[in-house]
């Protein structure tokens, strides 16, 4: 219902119950409904051309069938068969598609993990210890400025860093812990675990700081003056509370990484196989409906996952 | 509580440092490598200071065109910015009573934020080309692609940047006291003088931030670009080529002007929401200044 019929209709609730006529005729010239869609329907466009549609353009191509050169539009399951070619005679052993998605699956609960960690404290710290208002805006700004910077910017950083001849084989060298350089810094799992926490840790902390802000701090106090110690403290007060951002932090760094192809491919030298580089290799390769039908396994371990977590809070209720 | 700070204090203050080093210091290198002298290489120690490298990528490498990448990215960033501050604050606007397909519209911007990039990039992609083979046979055998910057790709770049506009919109939203509109109302102002005169001038510093969301998330986007963006490349586009084939600093000296750029979109918004904050401090009130 419409602000102003509600502030009227505490007003004087005979006045408006139950009909429109008693609305200010200028201000009903046209109807709410109308100019609601009128706002909304932009963006519902956008949204249906460019991300439902395609969607749906996924799933169906996912069924045609392709040769080398072009895409046809006639039912066929090759897209999937291709995809999980020799998984069956393979058993026991794990067939190709079955290892890249482990491996995925592995980075994924990696980068979470580390991720949530820091994401938890660092929030924690804005949230509890920094008590001036002017701090927290600054430090939070301080955290969120290289989010508005390119990834791959972000990604090449860790080259001088992480390299044959880098900075850490250097400095390792030079105060004599090792004799060669370490080959597995840059180019590596290592690496592309490093690079994807240092990109999306960002997405753990906003959320679990916007929870952890709204927490009453007297309820702490409360605790501590109950006898609870700071673990406690933690494990019954906060984390609980702070449990919505943990979840919505925790659904965007699963989905990005599930995903992710390009730290994986820059970071990983194009070496390592993940679920999204799957997809970009079948593209460049033409094989469309092989492409879609990956996309399609994708989409449905990703909504699998986001199905669990957000089982434990309503997303809706917290934005 | 203890008086003082508690030894947890320190111990996370450490913490915090570490992780804001963590997350400036590889960046800070790539700024530093990127100003090398002209026999410098990929990694420290510098080899010389110098702008050699800078001034190399504006006469052109020879492999890829990067002043045509920049106005594209330029172009398509303002676009996609502008197209997403009007969109989202109407949407917001919306938001504001119930209407049919709320949810809908919601899920939907939910949706496209956390579906991963390449299967959004992917669908647009696979849509375009059955749009293409569509004009191919019934209208125009010649027909090229309508796969484009303006097309595909403004497409790709506002399903990423809208739910971050609508979910600031929320935020200003939750914040915002209707009794200023109602006020205006009841003093004989339309929908629309209503919106123009006092919802708009105290919510502009956020849409500002709306604004400055749109465009440096476009100005850096290469996951939804890179397979809907058709034939073009934007910068971040070509920087992704570079990683792969180019062992100079010029990477790096691209690097730097993309960041540069981006840099300066923030301060300057910022600046703006500032001066926007103390205009309103400043004369938000006309107590004591009568009827007008």
């Amino acid at each position: 219902m419409d602000t102003s019929d509600n502030i009227l209709q505490q007003a004087s609730p005979d006045l408006v119950r139950g009909s429109d006529t008693a609305r200010p005729a200028r201000a009903a010239r046209l109807s709410p409904s109308f100019v609601s869609w009128l706002q909304a329907g932009p963006m519902m466009l956008v949204f249906l051309a460019f991300f439902l549609i395609p969607l749906v353009f996924v799933v169906i191509v996912s069924f045609w069938d392709y040769n080398e050169y072009q895409l046809l539009p006639a039912f066929s399951g090759r897209g999937y068969t291709d995809t999980f070619e020799g998984c069956i005679a393979q058993l026991p052993d794990l067939c190709t598609i079955a290892k890249t998605y482990l491996k995925t699956l592995k980075l994924c609960f990696l980068v979470w993990a580390i991720t949530l960690f820091i994401g938890f404290w660092v929030a924690y710290f804005l949230a509890f210890h920094v008590k001036s208002k002017t701090w927290q805006m600054g430090l939070s700004l301080l955290c969120t400025i290289p989010f508005w910077t390119s990834n791959v910017i972000r990604m090449i950083a860790w080259i001088p860093l992480l390299g044959r001849n880098g900075l850490v084989n250097s400095g390792l060298m030079k105060t004599g812990l090792i004799n060669q350089p370490v080959e597995w810094l840059l180019f590596s799992e290592f690496s592309v675990v490093l690079a994807l926490v240092h990109l999306f840790t960002f997405f753990m902390v906003v959320p679990i700081f916007n929870s952890m802000i709204r927490i009453d701090k007297s309820l702490i106090e409360a605790a501590y003056d109950a006898g609870a110690t700071g673990l406690q403290t933690l494990v019954n007060v906060v984390v609980p509370l702070a449990k919505p951002g943990i979840v919505i932090g925790s659904i965007f760094v699963i989905t990005i990484v599930m995903g992710d192809f390009i730290t994986i491919g820059v970071m990983g030298g194009q070496q390592i196989a993940a679920a999204g580089k799957i997809i970009e290799t079948r593209v460049n390769a033409l094989q469309f409906p092989a492409a879609a039908a990956n996309a399609v396994i994708l989409l449905v371990i990703t909504f699998l996952i986001i199905t669990m977590m957000s089982r434990i809070v309503d997303i809706k209720k917290e934005l | 509580m203890k008086e003082g700070r508690p030894r947890s204090f320190y111990v996370l203050a450490i913490f915090f440092a570490a992780y804001v080093l963590f997350l400036y210091g590889p960046m800070i290198a790539i700024y530093v490598l990127s100003f090398q002298g002209p026999q410098g290489g990929l990694t420290f120690p510098m080899n010389g200071v110098s702008t050699y490298w800078l001034t190399k990528l504006f006469q052109g490498t020879g492999i890829i065109d990067l002043g045509a990448s920049f106005r594209r990215s330029l172009l398509l960033g303002v676009i996609v910015m502008a197209v997403t501050v009007v969109l989202s604050v109407a949407a917001g606007m919306a938001f504001r009573r119930k209407f049919r397909a709320q949810s809908i519209l919601f899920y939907s911007a939910i949706a496209s934020l956390i579906v991963p990039s390449i299967i959004t990039s992917l669908g647009i992609s696979l849509e375009f080309r059955i749009i293409d083979d569509l004009i191919k046979t019934h209208w125009n055998e010649n027909f090229e692609t309508s796969m484009g910057l303006l097309t595909s790709g403004l497409g790709a770049h506002l399903t990423w940047t809208l739910p971050f506009g609508l979910l600031i919109m929320f935020a200003i939203f939750n914040r915002f006291d209707p009794r200023l509109e109602e006020a205006a109302r009841d003093l004989g102002a339309t929908p629309w003088q209503a919106f123009r005169y006092v919802v708009l001038p105290i919510i502009l510093p956020s849409v500002i931030g709306i604004g400055l969301f749109g465009f440096t998330l476009s100005w850096d986007e290469l996951a939804r670009s890179s397979q809907a963006i058709g034939a073009v490349n934007t910068l971040p586009l070509d920087l992704q080529g570079l990683t792969t084939t180019v062992t100079n600093p010029d990477i790096y000296a691209l690097g730097t002007i993309i960041s540069a750029v981006s840099f300066a979109v923030i301060t300057l918004a910022l600046g703006t929401i500032h001066m926007l904050n103390k205009r309103q401090a400043a004369k938000g009130s006309d107590a004591g200044k009568g009827l007008v």
